[in-house]
């Protein structure tokens, strides 16, 4: 397992820029456009209910 | 009234309509807020899969599985966690029966989606992603889970069906291993080297700690 020899401050620098960047790539797509596909598809399962 | 536990939850879910119909729940349809997930859903699914059009899959087959289970969603308790963790399971089950899954061990894909001008931390973010693409699905699960998502490690726990202690060891594996991938075990310069570029790669938070 990886030791870090810097101590706990540069394990929780460390840890924080990972968790930044990691949000910077969730929210990459967070602020996409949900593609129409899934509208129709929701309104495909509604519809589908709704004659039953 | 001496009912406890889901009850009293759908209660402060639907109060105005309570026990019209002895055991069964009325109120809102929860499917009616899936349109609110599925942002957050897409989001999940590329941290699994790493690729668009599989993430996208994933997300459409997550909508059809929770939309004919939502008898089976307990009520008051939180939707986007439910859907997680339809997502996840349906990844691994998919996963365990396609094992000839093409990977992507250059992150190639990863490098041209997020090439952008190389400036201002955008190298280390670079270099992030091809380590965050050669990651296990488990260990980028785990990271976007705790680090990203803005789930507790409860929830975490929860969604992955195992202990909160599994979720905080598992995540530092994958914390290391990551620091691995980025040589940042004997090299500490890429992130920390540069001022400017580290306080450009921490962003709000670098500010936040100042």
């Amino acid at each position: 397992m990886f030791e870090d020899s810097q101590g706990d401050t540069s394990k929780a620098r460390l840890r924080e820029q990972i968790n930044d960047n990691l949000k910077r790539v969730y929210e990459e797509t967070l602020k996409e456009d949900v593609p129409d596909r899934f509208k129709i598809l929701l309104q495909q399962l509604k519809a589908k209910e709704a004659k039953t | 009234m001496n009912d406890h536990g889901d009850v009293d939850q759908d209660r402060r879910a639907a109060p105005a309509r309570h026990d019209t119909a002895a055991s069964q729940v009325s109120g809102p349809d929860p499917r009616e807020e899936l349109p609110e997930h599925l942002s957050a859903l897409r989001a999940f699914a590329m941290s699994l899969t790493r690729n668009s059009a599989a993430a996208d899959d994933l997300v459409q087959d997550t909508i059809v599985k929770a939309w004919s289970n939502i008898d089976r969603f307990q009520r008051g308790t939180n939707l986007r966690a439910w859907l997680f963790t339809i997502l996840r399971n349906t990844f691994y089950s998919d996963q365990r029966k396609r094992k000839r899954e093409v990977p992507d061990p250059d992150g190639i894909h990863a490098a041209t989606l997020y090439d952008k001008p190389a400036h201002d931390g955008r190298l280390a973010m670079n270099d992030f992603l091809r380590a965050f693409d050669q990651l296990s699905p488990e260990h980028r699960e785990v990271l976007v889970l705790v680090g990203a998502s803005g789930f507790a490690y409860e929830d975490a726990a929860q969604m992955m069906g195992v202990a909160v202690g599994t979720v905080k060891s598992r995540a530092n594996r994958a914390r290391a291993r990551l620091a691995e991938l980025m040589h940042l075990d004997d090299r500490n310069d890429l992130l920390f080297g540069d001022d400017a570029t580290a306080l450009a790669v921490m962003g709000r938070s670098g500010i936040a700690a100042a």
